[in-house]
């Protein structure tokens, strides 16, 4: 709903030429709708107006493409951003000089629907520290594919609460197409993450459901990792469901320094530490080094606060396709040569909680329950076994010493969305 | 009823008499407009100053430095503090102070056209204000006209190029990059509330040449009515370019002023887990040998925040000397590289154990 008085060249015009100059309204009451005209003034015009807003307010974007030299920030509750289109508006940041992403988000309750934003230098869409963030039918892209260069995530809300993002795509990230960080209830679904290093992330998160995606032509599909020394650890209760996880074989451009630099080239889905956590219904094929991949954090850390292990997995009614035939970086130098080419459908490097778990494995509660159908493929490397045992040990194909259940894990709610799954 | 003539004229004059002397008694500056959500268009406006373009504030209007600044592209600052009468900040050992609703933090940026001559041929560019509201601090920034009479709100921010000499006698030219509100807050944040980041005991704690002659500020701030008490030994920092201080501390003073409002666990940066106060006494925590996060391109392929005796193979010092804005740090407020901190760094990262 459009105010009449609040039209384009009324309010936005006024604000962008001469703010305050009349008694008028500063800027709109909540529900309103505020159209930025294209033009010269659009960047200014649209800043100011995510500035001065009223809680409530819709901020409209006209069908174009804009070159913007300096980030976008909102910080006013209850904001609706919106755009034509992912395709029809398009924020080109290729030009920026200031700025470490293209738009930040720094409070509640803010929509960003129907735009694109282009070849940011650092991050595309920053949310940090808010409560019921939505990214919908939003692009980031960086159009000249993978690059070093380009900027490190695409979609990137972190330490936030209710995180909903439906039907984005990213291209190009240097290091996450679609990153979520030390946040709680998430819900990340019908979204395309592709040619990225890593397609879609979840990090050190609590209650995430991802689900329908498409993850192709990344490094890595599908990430879920918890790190040490942050804030907020233990990521647990995460649903990896319905997915699609292809062909995921760029090779890895992620700077070095950075944890998704070690990903192999051709990884459908790596869960590295995390507890609870069920995968199923998702259908990984053609991942060059393996589609399924559990694993302890593998640097160095000193934290006495962080648990490095992959503990507590229900892997069930996966499909799993062509993948192992050429591993790269860890896979190929501990992996393949213990478990041979093509590397199976699902690995687990085995390392578990010290020596008792290493011969008894580990506790219930604790344990990685895989029902697969028939012919699925798997290597648990015994990893800690082979380090305490003096011969080694080595790795143990038998899917069926993972038969078992698990108690599912409910779905994610988020306050701002009515469907849930 | 009829008002005779001369009884209005003395009414008048005792108006005008009664203004003049709350003129003289709080100075000129407006409370009122302080207080309100909606901004003035002008920064004449707020009565700051007697006279603006010399940047002479009036009585109640007070200058102070800091002991370690925050570097921005070499802008000369001038820096004033209000707080209204019969009011008082209150003092705090470690936190910035906590200004009643009134107050404000008034700061110009401003460039010599050469540094070897820091006080002639001065160009103000810009004059941000922080602003103590009843529902907490808010921040406008103030661009200064061609004229230097006057300057004006600019909501969402603006760039505009500032040539300068500088104190090498090298010809310099940048993109000065003028804050908006938001941006203002990427730094002035403290568990999402806006907050100052300059005046804390630490960092006021030094002298300051007024014009009755010298005195450390927090005794001055508080025997001018400012500050509602000062401890006996506030805390303090060294000068970072005093070679005779010891070099952590000069460094952690400096990563304290640059870095910490964000980079600790109440601030923006917290999602990365380096955290930069000057009283962090956890080696991961600032920087030892810890890991990047999000880093991305930032981390320039080196594996940690500060490698030991590293400083060529250390993460923040590779941000600091970049100006890439994906890369560098500060985020904001820099376009250029601050070479006298760059080289503290380094001294400090290539002698760490």
């Amino acid at each position: 709903m459009k105010h009449p008085l609040l039209l384009v060249a009324g309010l936005v015009g006024a604000i962008a030429v001469a703010p305050f100059m009349t008694t008028g309204p500063l800027s709109a009451q909540a529900g309103e709708t505020i159209s930025i005209e294209a033009g010269d003034a659009f960047h200014e015009s649209l800043q100011e107006a995510l500035i001065l807003a009223e809680a409530g307010t819709v901020i409209e974007l006209p069908e174009g493409r804009f070159e913007l030299q300096t980030g976008l920030s909102i910080d006013v509750a209850d904001i609706t951003l919106r755009g034509q289109g992912m395709d029809k508006t398009v924020l080109s940041f290729a030009g920026q000089v200031a700025g470490s992403e293209g738009l930040l988000v720094t409070s509640d309750r803010v929509t960003m629907e129907g735009f694109a934003i282009e070849d940011t230098p650092g991050d595309g869409i920053k949310a940090k520290g808010v409560d019921r963030v939505t990214f919908r039918d939003v692009r980031v892209e960086w159009t000249r594919g993978p690059n070093a260069e380009n900027g490190a995530y695409g979609i990137y809300p972190v330490q936030s609460m209710n995180v909903l993002i439906e039907g984005v795509k990213v291209y190009g990230a240097s290091d996450a197409g679609i990153y979520v960080g030390q946040s709680q209830h998430i819900i990340v679904r019908n979204s395309l993450a592709e040619l990225n290093v890593a397609g879609i992330e979840i990090e050190n998160c609590y209650f995430a459901d991802v689900y329908d995606n498409v993850a192709t032509r990344n490094t890595g599909g599908i990430l879920v990792f918890d790190l040490p020394n942050l804030p907020q650890m233990g990521g647990h209760s995460v649903r990896v469901f319905r997915n699609k996880s292809f062909n995921n074989n760029t090779a890895n451009f992620a700077p070095e320094g950075n944890i998704v630099a070690t990903v192999p080239r051709g990884t459908g889905l790596l869960i590295m530490a995390n507890n609870n956590i069920e995968v199923f219904e998702n259908e990984f094929h053609d991942n060059a080094s393996v589609n399924l991949l559990m694993a302890a954090y593998p640097r160095e850390y000193n934290d006495p606060n962080y648990n490095p292990l992959p503990r507590g997995i229900y892997v069930h009614g996966n499909t799993y396709g062509r993948a192992g035939y050429e591993p790269d970086k860890a896979v190929a130098d501990l992996i393949a040569p213990a478990t041979g080419v093509p590397v199976p459908d699902i690995v687990w490097d085995g390392a578990v909680d010290g020596f008792w778990s290493a011969f008894f494995g580990p506790d219930d509660s604790d344990k990685i329950i895989i029902k697969e159908s028939e012919g699925v493929t798997f290597a648990n490397l015994q990893l800690v076994k082979d380090m305490i045992l003096p011969w080694g040990a080595s790795p143990k194909f038998d899917i069926s010493e993972h038969a078992g259940e698990r108690p599912r894990i409910s779905p994610v709610v988020v306050a701002q969305d009515s469907r849930g799954q | 009823m009829c008002i005779e003539f001369r009884t209005r004229i003395a009414c008048l004059g005792l108006a005008v008499f009664l203004s003049l002397v709350m003129a003289m008694s709080s100075g000129a500056v407006d409370v009122e407009l302080i207080k309100q959500r909606r901004p003035a268009k002008a920064l004449s406006a707020y009565g700051f100053f007697e006279d603006l373009t010399l940047q002479t504030p009036v009585t109640g209007v007070v200058p102070y430095d800091l002991q370690v600044p925050l570097f921005t592209d070499y802008a000369e600052k001038y820096r004033f503090a209000y707080v209204p009468d019969g009011q008082t900040a209150i003092y705090d050992d470690s936190e910035a102070f906590r200004f009643p609703v009134g107050s404000a933090l008034i700061k110009t940026f401003a460039y010599p056209a050469d540094f070897r001559n820091p006080d002639t041929n001065v160009r103000l560019i810009e004059t941000r204000l922080l602003l103590r509201q009843e529902k907490g601090w808010n921040a406008w920034t103030y661009v200064w006209n061609d004229e230097q009479t006057d300057a004006v709100l600019k909501v969402a921010g603006t760039m505009t190029p500032v040539a300068f000499v500088d104190a090498s006698g090298t010809e310099k030219e940048i993109n000065y990059i003028v804050p908006n509100k938001n941006q203002c807050k990427g730094c002035h944040s403290l568990n999402g509330e806006f907050t100052p980041i300059g005046p804390k005991a630490r960092n006021l704690n030094k002298d300051y040449d007024y014009k009755n002659g010298a005195q450390n500020q927090l005794e001055h701030w508080h025997q001018e009515g400012l500050l509602n008490a000062v401890t006996p030994t506030p805390p303090s920092m060294p000068d970072m370019f005093d070679a005779s201080a010891d070099l952590n501390d000069r460094a952690r003073a400096y990563l304290d002023i640059n870095c910490a409002h964000c980079h600790r666990a109440e601030g923006p940066a917290s999602t990365s887990g380096l955290f930069l106060t000057y009283t962090e006494d956890n080696p991961t925590a600032w920087g030892y040998e810890k890991r990047p996060v999000a880093a991305g391109r930032g981390s320039g392929g080196f594996l940690y925040d500060i490698a030991p005796g590293n400083a060529d193979q250390s993460i923040l010092y590779h941000r600091m000397q970049s100006v890439d804005p994906a890369v560098m740090m500060p985020e904001v407020g820099r376009t250029t590289v601050h070479t006298e901190g760059l080289s503290l760094i380094r001294e400090w990262i290539n002698n760490l154990d």
